[in-house]
């Protein structure tokens, strides 16, 4: 209303002429829209989404309306569409559609109900593997990015050392002296962040200046670390992880996360450091703001669209690793059926049934597909090269 | 350029140090002990675990077995705990066999992408490049394993040719050309399989890199001066274009190592990948730390040979 009333008082704003508004969201729609492989991509997407949430309602509970354990050894290995021979099955052996719409498996199994509860599997581990790298990710990058300059102190090294040798004795079964240590390091550590510095200011001499020299910069401590961690074979790592830790989904999660933040650390880092030397960056520290509300008010905006990106195209590695692992035997335990494992349950009928086999493959490589093309369009619209002024 | 030699060397044994450290304790504080592998294996009693455990130092305190470990591995001397064999012979065997697919992967890799993406650069928008594009974007998303079993139907079908393994079983002593023969029909899949995702990505690179420079001044201004298209393309264009990949043959060293697990598990190729397979399920701790050693002493070999090359070939950057 106040605005109507303005435009009003000021009729010279009538005259001008006016570029159509366009908010930021429908531009972007627009542009997708336009994209053809990308919209392609999306509407994938949501197909996915859709059929792992209804895959995980109808297949879940005690009596689930699509059942993926019913085993049906007189039906096994039925193609797809196939109607079952109603007069050898009980009531409740009976598919829920009237007939097999993906086939049987080698246990007389609905593969139909099997890939709608692998839907969800695969939804999560993407999901929840990228959000993980993501927060890790963000978060060492922008420490890297922002505070990169300034240095860290022996003190400070030696205090977490002390930490880690804690945690390290209280794994190793001391926790008398493990805790001792994990108290005192966190102790020193908050207290010279907290009140370190009025503290710092008076002379030093001898081993005290070494004490407290500034050895690395925190920049050079973090892009080490992932220096460190991508000279490991990431799928290897991730088997081997895998295959000590016992067999859960959750662990496969987290560990797919853990392996894989190291892209998204030195993007932020680098968008970061880009970012900090623009002028409303400098505008807003000239006026007072502090450093939390610059990073997360200023310039985590700013960089959202590139890690978004790459978190799409990181959803897609990770839904492929996950298949890569259950289809040699690791990850979610037998009963449960994920894409991975129907395709590697029906290798072994390959030319008899290949139904276990393509069904499968396709729908891991079209959610897959329509991941990566839906990012890369993504990367073309948020490019602002590429967006024309209309 | 010596300095840079010298503080890199350096840089990449400390960081080769932290990386043998997270290794060993990655694998030594996951839950559960090699010698209660096979708890119900009545050949394991009490005292067996115990001399088990004493043969491969397992009594010792963490860092004690870390030194003993590294010891043992520079002087050669690491015993796989499965069956006692020194680990750096049982790898070199492994290591031949993956040679094999890793050459012929890497030859198909390099020799596809360049023309594919060199062509659809200049074509570029043109259904060629709507069609390589789609089939890149395809072949980065199709799991491996899938892919194997589509190949693995297709060529037995059509060519009835065996495809599993390293060579036909029981083939006895033929002469040198079936030999040859037999070795390149089993060859053929695994390798093409391993080089599906490198062409499609590096493809992609290609057409980029060549696009950024076609769009660069001197590109127009030796259009302008009547160079034929020809030579705007493959002498101005193109040779500028190469300039970056000069660098990734450093970084196809690592390739050696990981990446090859399912193929290998899949095509029973008795390669590397297959043998850490087999050494994570069985917990041979010394095969599995030491196969991690190996690639990332790889990785850094080939980090630090594509520095050294970027820093020939272009004579600006000065590291």
């Amino acid at each position: 209303m106040e605005r109507e009333m303005e435009r009003s008082v000021r009729p010279e704003e009538m005259e001008k002429p006016l570029v159509p508004k366009k908010s930021r969201f429908r531009e972007i729609c627009q542009l997708l829209g336009r994209n053809r492989l990308a919209f392609f991509g999306l509407i994938i997407f949501f197909l996915f989404f859709f059929s792992a949430f209804t895959g995980r309602v109808l297949t879940y509970g005690t009596k689930p309306v699509f059942n993926p354990g019913q085993v049906r050894l007189q039906e096994k290995l039925r193609p797809p569409l196939s109607l079952p021979n109603l007069e050898t099955l009980r009531a409740e052996e009976v598919p829920m559609l009237g007939r097999y719409l993906f086939g049987t498996d080698e246990l007389g199994r609905d593969v139909f109900a099997r890939m709608m509860q692998g839907a969800w599997v695969s939804l999560t581990v993407g999901f929840v593997a990228v959000g993980i790298a993501l927060i890790i990710g963000i978060a060492l990058g922008g420490i890297a990015g922002y505070f990169g300059q300034n240095l860290v102190r022996m003190d400070q090294i030696l205090a977490s050392l002390g930490l880690l040798l804690g945690v390290g004795l209280m794994a190793a079964g001391r926790p008398v002296s493990g805790g001792a240590l994990i108290l005192g390091g966190g102790a020193y550590i908050t207290v010279t962040l907290r009140w370190g510095r009025r503290w710092r200011k008076g002379d030093k001499t001898g081993w005290a200046r070494v004490f407290f020299a500034g050895t690395l910069s925190i920049d050079t401590l973090i892009m080490r670390f992932v220096d460190i961690m991508l000279c490991f074979p990431s799928f290897f790592l991730i088997l081997t992880v895998v295959a000590l830790l016992p067999a859960s989904i959750y662990n496969i999660m987290i560990v797919i996360g853990l392996t894989s933040w190291e892209g998204t650390t030195r993007f932020v880092r680098a968008e970061f450091l880009s970012l900090r030397e623009q002028d409303f960056v400098t505008a807003a520290r000239a006026l007072g703001v502090g450093s939390g509300r610059i990073i997360f008010r200023h310039m985590i905006p700013n960089a959202v669209g590139p890690v978004l990106v790459s978190a799409t195209i990181g959803i897609a590695t990770a839904i492929l690793t996950e298949a890569g692992l259950s289809f040699l035997g690791f990850g979610v335990p037998p009963p449960h059926a994920t894409w991975g494992n129907i395709l590697s349950d029906g290798k072994s009928y390959i030319f008899d049934a290949p139904w276990l086999t393509f069904i499968p493959g396709c729908a891991i490589l079209l959610v897959v597909l329509s991941f990566n093309l839906f990012g890369e369009g993504l990367r073309d619209v948020l490019n602002p090269k590429l967006r024309k002024r209309s | 350029m010596v300095s840079f030699i010298g503080r890199s060397v350096i840089q990449k044994i400390i960081t080769l140090f932290f990386v043998s450290v997270i290794s060993f304790l990655v694998i030594h504080l996951a839950p559960g002990k090699p010698s209660q592998v096979d708890p119900l294996n009545p050949k394991f009693t009490p005292e067996v675990v115990e001399r088990f455990r004493k043969q491969f130092h397992l009594d010792e305190p963490l860092h004690v077995q870390y030194a003993l470990y590294y010891r043992d591995l520079f002087t050669g001397k690491t015993a796989s705990w499965k069956d006692n064999q020194p680990v750096l012979r049982k790898i070199g065997e492994r290591f031949k066999n993956s040679l094999w697919l890793f050459i012929v992967g890497t030859i198909l890799t390099w020799t596809l992408s360049f023309p594919v993406g060199i062509r659809s650069a200049i074509h570029r928008g043109g259904l060629y490049d709507r069609s390589t594009t789609f089939l890149s974007y395809l072949l980065i998303s199709i799991p491996g394993f899938f892919f194997a079993y589509l190949l693995i139907i297709v060529v037995v079908n059509t060519f009835h040719v065996p495809v599993i393994g390293m060579e036909t079983f029981g083939l006895g002593d033929p002469p040198w050309y079936r030999w040859l023969m037999d070795r390149l029909w089993h060859l053929l899949l695994p390798s093409v399989l391993g080089a599906t995702g490198g062409v499609a990505i590096l493809s992609r690179y290609v057409r980029g890199q060549m696009l950024e420079v076609e769009g660069q001044d001197y590109v127009r201004t030796a259009r302008a001066k009547g160079v034929s298209e020809e030579q705007v393309h493959y002498k101005h264009a193109l040779r500028n274009a190469l300039l970056p990949f000069v660098t990734m043959f450093g970084l196809i060293l690592p390739g050696l190592i990981g990446g090859s697990v399912i193929i290998e598990s899949i095509f029973a190729w008795p390669g590397m990948g297959r043998m850490a397979y087999e050494a994570i399920l069985a917990r041979d701790y010394p095969v599995i730390l030491t196969v991690n050693f190996i690639s990332a002493v790889l990785v850094l070999i080939g980090t630090f040979i594509s520095d050294v090359l970027y820093m020939v070939v272009d004579p600006r950057i000065r590291l």
